[in-house]
């Protein structure tokens, strides 16, 4: 499937989630994020970019794991992206829906 | 003499000491198993113990019963694996070396994880049914209730067997309806997961069960903390849900064991290779059951599919071969839906739960996805494999340890 955001044409799962990470920027982030009520600050930066290097780090990424990232405790990590923090997170950081374990 | 170590003697453990039995040659290897436990449990009966469906004796019998001859059955607590020298030591302070270690010592719960869960309301208003004692304690509750909002759990995934919370929902639900209370019952299902289930094309079949059985849903709750003055579960974003009998299942993580070993991840699950089951760290320990960190199931019918290929893969370990890296992830659940019905779902860790036959392609006689009457009495029927051919080790006909494709309709997930 394929969808403009910021401009430009990006390749995105059903759900909406990026299926390259190469057509990532931060434009492309500012508007998912509007799309899911989120007004980016340093902090969400700081958090977008934290799940981007455990993802390239092949780590899964689970709501205990970020609580004890020392990035965000998980009532900020709500705070942050209210409603299912996990997901909407990932879908602005441009990586995968972490398949939620079995 | 050679020593194979099993520690834990629970389903995949007592799998594992009747395959080797039977496997590798009486006169090279002593293979031992350890447990702190006198007695073994069914856990897939804590389901039904406290709709009073099975009694506490039809789950729970001798571990000793179980143990082949000539394996030596070791009782106590396990301190501590220490890798490096090959031993492990027993909290009495005996220490057992071993040439491969397997461990089998599964999952459990740790309701001390969330603020006020095992507060003052613990087994008064706030029950689990993951154990023996908490799901007698239940089935007392349930003896005498009168009725309200009755809040069915979650607190994290990975839990064991995944489908057993919406089981208790489901036979809570036919439950009540038995007692002609139903209506003086408001069910509903607390999840951090957005849907009824993990995989999607088993959570679409199951919401709309789940609507028919005028079961509330509330999802994506990431529990914060029980409240037990004013009767309520808070989650991290402030959504409340109350409750009269909350019914939890707490995080699961894998024995402390693992933590004093230095084994485990932030669970206490040990890493372990999701193909061959050796666990990263050391080539010498494999893991099996509920105790690794693999992405499948945490359900026996895994661990009995685990051990033939793990059962395998010692024998190759032990000539010197390469191991094989064949475990698919294969799971086989029933889920219980209530009113005498159950669904059947089959899957691993690239296909989703499909429709279809089972175990015979085009014949069944079990239908995947679909409620039926047939499915519950494979479940019921379950009870005997597990006591009179799972724990031995014995090949159940027709079903192989990865998954078959033949029957089914497929979807890659
Ligand atoms: C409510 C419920 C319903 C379920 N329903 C199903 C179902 O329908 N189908 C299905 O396939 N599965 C089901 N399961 C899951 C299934 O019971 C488990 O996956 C299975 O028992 C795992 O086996 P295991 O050997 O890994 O762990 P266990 O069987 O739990 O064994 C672990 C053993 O290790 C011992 N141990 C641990 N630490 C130590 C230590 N430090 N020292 C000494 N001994 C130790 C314990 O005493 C225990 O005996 C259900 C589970 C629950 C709780």
């Amino acid at each position: 499937m394929e969808k403009m955001i910021a401009g430009k044409t990006i390749a995105v799962n059903e759900e909406g989630y990026l299926t390259d990470f190469n057509q990532w920027d931060r434009n492309v982030a500012e508007e998912i994020a509007k799309e899911n009520e989120v007004e980016m600050s340093d902090k969400h930066w700081k958090v977008i970019e934290y799940l981007q290097k455990e993802h390239q780090n092949q780590v899964p990424l689970s709501i205990r794991k970020i609580g004890k990232s020392n990035v965000v405790d998980i009532k900020e990590f709500y705070e942050l992206f209210p409603n299912g923090p996990l997901k909407i997170s990932t879908k602005i950081a441009g990586i995968p829906k972490p398949a939620s374990c079995l | 003499m050679n020593r194979i170590v099993i520690l834990g003697a629970g389903t995949a453990g007592t799998m594992m000491a009747n395959h080797l039995s039977h496997e590798l040659a009486k006169g090279d290897w002593e293979i031992n198993i350890i447990d702190e436990k006198h007695d073994h449990y069914y856990q897939p009966g804590y389901l039904f113990l406290p709709f009073d469906i099975y009694k506490p004796q039809d789950i729970v019998k001798q571990i000793e019963e179980f143990i082949p001859k000539g394996v030596k059955l070791i009782k106590g607590i396990i301190e501590k694996i220490e890798p490096e020298k090959n031993e492990v030591l027993m909290a009495n302070g005996t220490a057992i070396s071993y040439k491969i270690l397997i461990v089998a010592t599964g999952a459990k719960i740790a309701p001390e994880e969330v603020s006020g869960m095992k507060g003052s309301e613990w087994q008064k208003s706030v029950f689990d049914f993951y154990t023996f004692d908490g799901a007698l304690a239940l089935r007392d509750k349930l003896r005498d209730w009168e009725g309200g909002n009755l809040v069915v759990h979650i607190t994290e995934m990975p839990i064991k067997c995944p489908v057993a919370p919406l089981e208790f929902a489901f036979l809570a639900d036919s439950f009540f309806h038995n007692k002609k209370m139903r209506e003086k019952v408001e069910i509903t299902f607390v999840t951090p997961l957005s849907g009824a289930f993990t995989k999607p094309k088993a959570t679409e079949a199951l919401d709309h069960l789940m609507v028919d059985k005028n079961i509330h849903l509330v999802s994506d709750f990431a529990i914060e903390q029980v409240d037990n003055e004013n009767k309520k579960i808070i989650d991290y974003g402030g959504k409340e849900v109350p409750f009269d009998l909350l019914v939890t299942v707490p995080t699961n993580k894998g024995d402390e064991l693992m933590e004093r070993s230095g084994l485990g991840d932030d669970l206490n699950y040990v890493p372990t290779n999701k193909g061959s089951l050796q666990s990263l760290a050391h080539e010498n320990i494999f893991v099996i059951g509920d105790a690794s960190n693999i992405p499948a199931s945490k359900a026996g019918s895994v661990a009995h599919f685990e051990a033939e290929i793990l059962t395998e893969n010692i024998k190759r370990f032990i000539n010197n071969e390469p191991l094989k890296e064949e475990f698919d992830g294969h799971a086989n659940c029933f889920i219980e839906t209530g009113h005498g019905k159950a669904l059947l779902i089959d899957f691993n860790y690239s296909h989703e739960p499909v429709e279809g036959t089972f175990p015979f392609p085009g014949v069944g006689p079990l239908r995947l996805l679909k409620e039926s009457r047939m499915n519950h009495m494979g479940k019921l029927a379950f009870r005997w494999i597990y006591w009179n051919m799972l724990l031995k080790g014995t090949h159940i006909p027709f079903v192989s340890a990865t998954m078959q494709e033949a029957g089914k309709e497929f979807e890659n997930a």
